[in-house]
């Protein structure tokens, strides 16, 4: 009886100790992050880690994980170590701002690095301006946005699809067919398109759009076959790439009768679609990895040995890489994480970075980006065959573009 | 013109995509009423089965992986229905929220095994090449969906097995009292109906991409074959598939692809107005 007694005591004891750690604990996380304080600075990486556009937005991850590694091995920023919290959008837009929401106001990001599809940021960009926080944007885009707290560090459209009709045109190729994945991004890049041709004397053949994730292009190669032009101007989106080239190869077509120039195809895609079915095809990007820098060294060698010998490093890889090291910059030249102070400080940072020389113009908080056209070479990379000589200065709102007129409305 | 007319095979190929994906759910779904949502990850199992074999057979894999992938295929469905839908057989609306998260689970299985990223699946050299507007690797699939179709066939009317199927898709209560052992058939259907999608996952790899979501491509056409062409009933698949191939082969030659899919799904949505029991009804005086 008395052996009985003493046990239940110690079962209570313990079962009070455990309790009072448990309470214990959420007051003292609270304690470190709180205003930012303690030894580190929190960043937040969202991009999808499940579902359809897991695909690409894990390699960007990991290219920011990479940065932030190799920033907080050079003694991290303002003395302290960033300390990545990663979160998963999934592929579903209304979870990239929940999650957007979460990494501000409970994990108290200093800034986020995140999204790819146009829709993702869409969603994303009222949170931000609401909580006047940061969101750090690493994808090329349709351009027509220029919002006061997203950095974009991808290509805007004159930056990317301009030239590409440019590299078209030089080449004679003057009749095109436009193809791209039903949604925002291939629409507003086809309607640049045809302004830009109706101004340069090009003609547009056709325009079909398929709905994210269609594999069938039996009908639409027919379509482009039938009309003969001169190029395929490509805005597919993601999987369908790989159908659309494996059918249009199948339909006999080859980079020599018709190359097809791709804004969303890169070193990652290339695998997937096969080599064989892609080989010869031009793509329009501003950074390939081949791209010759002391820097794009350094980034490819580090990126292997981090993740493996086999990976490839792409453009969206690169722009969320520089994303962290510009953001860095912009606190370091700040003297501190405060959004505003951040922001104000970003203008003007110019950094060589692997695609070379890359400065935030703080009017419009993109990038001054140099445009390459490469081809996709047998081994599966891109070879550079075509720059604009030097960094464009963004232009989101194509204002400086005469023939652009009325496309901003 | 020559567009026109070139719309009729590639629409008929089309069609043999369809039945392909759907063949094996007319069995799973026909027969014993599992709304099977992971009939689209026994596909996406062909494909990787036919990527993993690429290592020794070389760009050959395709045609060695068939029986491959078949097998594969078909114990995955049968570890999926011994461990879990038995349990819920005769409750169709379960099943259909239970194989969804297994295909969601098999997803994500997948992505840690293979990466996120599509791998490569190098087609044959011989399928190089194209007849008029139908690319041989399109007739290959057209192959392989005929080629299913008449094993199937043969399958279920020429062997006791298969005759044994019918019984039980038929009258299940008599089937069993007539000695029939009800559970050993269901457990053959659900490793067929499986194993069918890991062959058209092999075809597949051909004109697709292979990533871990490849079976969420498909899984939406191949329910509507099923459900346009009546439950279980093998020729109903083969005449919904080729109608819904050319259906959809001119409605996005007219039009577009966004609007061919609606097309496509108003006049099903129609059809079953007129016949919700799909082209062809299963006769039979069970008391269901």
């Amino acid at each position: 009886m008395r052996n009985l007694t003493w046990r239940a005591g110690a079962v209570a004891a313990v079962l009070v100790t455990a309790l009072a750690a448990c309470g214990g604990d959420p007051a003292t996380t609270e304690g470190t992050t709180s205003g930012g304080g303690g030894n580190t600075i929190k960043v937040g990486l969202l991009h999808s880690l499940s579902g359809t556009m897991a695909i690409s937005e894990v390699t960007v991850r990991d290219a920011e994980l990479l940065a932030i590694e190799e920033i907080n091995k050079a003694g991290g920023v303002l003395g302290k170590q960033l300390e990545p919290v990663v979160e998963d959008g999934a592929s579903d837009w209304p979870t990239f701002a929940e999650k957007a929401d979460k990494l501000i106001s409970q994990d108290k990001v200093a800034t986020v690095f995140g999204g790819w599809t146009s829709a993702s940021r869409k969603a994303m960009l009222p949170v931000f301006e609401k909580r006047k926080a940061l969101l750090w944007y690493p994808v090329q885009y349709e351009g027509l946005e220029s919002s006061p707290y997203i950095f974009y560090t991808g290509a805007t459209t004159n930056q990317q699809i301009i030239p590409g009709l440019d590299y078209l045109k030089e080449q004679g190729k003057t009749k095109l067919f436009l193809v791209g994945s039903d949604y925002v991004f291939p629409r507003t890049a086809n309607k640049i398109i045809k302004a830009y041709a109706a101004a340069n004397g090009m003609e547009i053949l056709g325009e079909e759009y398929t709905p994210l994730g269609h594999t069938e292009y039996g009908t639409l190669t027919n379509k482009v076959v039938q009309a003969k032009p001169d190029a395929v101007f490509n805005t597919l989106n993601g999987d369908s790439n790989v159908a659309f080239f494996k059918q249009l190869k199948g339909a006999g077509v080859t980079a020599e009768s018709m190359p097809v120039l791709s804004v969303s195809v890169a070193e990652e895609e290339v695998t997937g679609i096969g080599v064989d079915n892609i080989v010869g095809h031009p793509v329009a990007w501003n950074y390939y990895q081949t791209t010759d820098t002391p820097a794009n060294t350094k980034f490819v060698e580090a990126f292997k040995a981090k993740y493996g010998a086999n990976k490839v490093t792409s453009d969206p890889m690169e722009a969320g890489y520089n994303a962290v090291y510009l953001w860095a910059e912009a606190v370091k030249k700040a003297g501190s994480t405060d959004v505003e102070a951040v922001k104000k400080a970003a203008g003007g940072i110019a950094l060589e970075r692997p695609e070379g020389l890359v400065t935030i113009d703080g009017e419009t908080q993109h990038m001054y980006k140099t445009a390459r056209i490469g081809i996709i070479q047998p081994d599966g990379l891109i070879k550079e065959v075509w720059n604009s000589g030097e960094p464009i200065k963004p232009d989101p709102y194509l204002k400086t573009y005469p023939w652009a007129g009325g496309l901003a409305s | 013109m020559e567009g026109f007319l070139n719309q009729l095979p590639i629409g008929l190929s089309i069609g043999a995509v369809l039945l392909l994906i759907a063949l094996g759910l007319t069995f799973t779904f026909g027969q014993m009423g599992v709304i099977n949502m992971a009939h689209g990850e026994f596909i996406m199992a062909g494909a990787y089965t036919a990527f993993l074999l690429q290592d020794w057979a070389g760009r050959s894999a395709v045609l060695v992986a068939l029986p491959v992938a078949f097998v594969v295929a078909g114990l995955m469905g049968l570890l999926l229905e011994r461990s879990v839908v038995r349990f819920f057989y005769g409750r169709p609306l379960d099943t259909l929220l239970l194989t969804w998260g297994v295909s969601l689970v098999l997803q994500q299985l997948a992505r840690d095994l293979f990466g996120a990223p599509n791998v490569q699946v190098l087609s044959p050299e011989w399928l190089q090449g194209a007849v008029g507007p139908l690319p041989y690797n399109r007739l290959f699939i057209m192959v392989l969906a005929v080629g299913s179709v008449v094993a199937i066939w043969a399958y279920m009317n020429r062997s006791a097995q298969g005759r044994r199927m019918q019984a039980v898709m038929q009258n299940r209560q008599l089937a069993a009292t007539s000695g029939i052992n009800t559970g050993r058939v269901d457990q053959r259907t659900f490793f067929i109906g499986s194993g069918l999608a890991g062959i058209a996952g092999v075809g597949l790899t051909l004109i697709g991409p292979v990533g871990p979501t490849l079976g969420t491509y498909y899984i939406v056409d191949a329910f509507l074959v099923v459900v346009a062409g009546g439950l279980g009933q093998l020729r109903g698949a083969v005449i919904a598939a080729v109608a819904l191939g050319l259906l959809n082969s001119y409605a996005e030659f007219w039009t577009n692809a966004s609007l061919a899919k609606v097309i496509v799904f108003a006049v099903i949505i129609a059809f079953l107005q007129f016949r919700p029991q799909g082209l062809f009804v299963l006769r039979s005086r069970a008391l269901t």
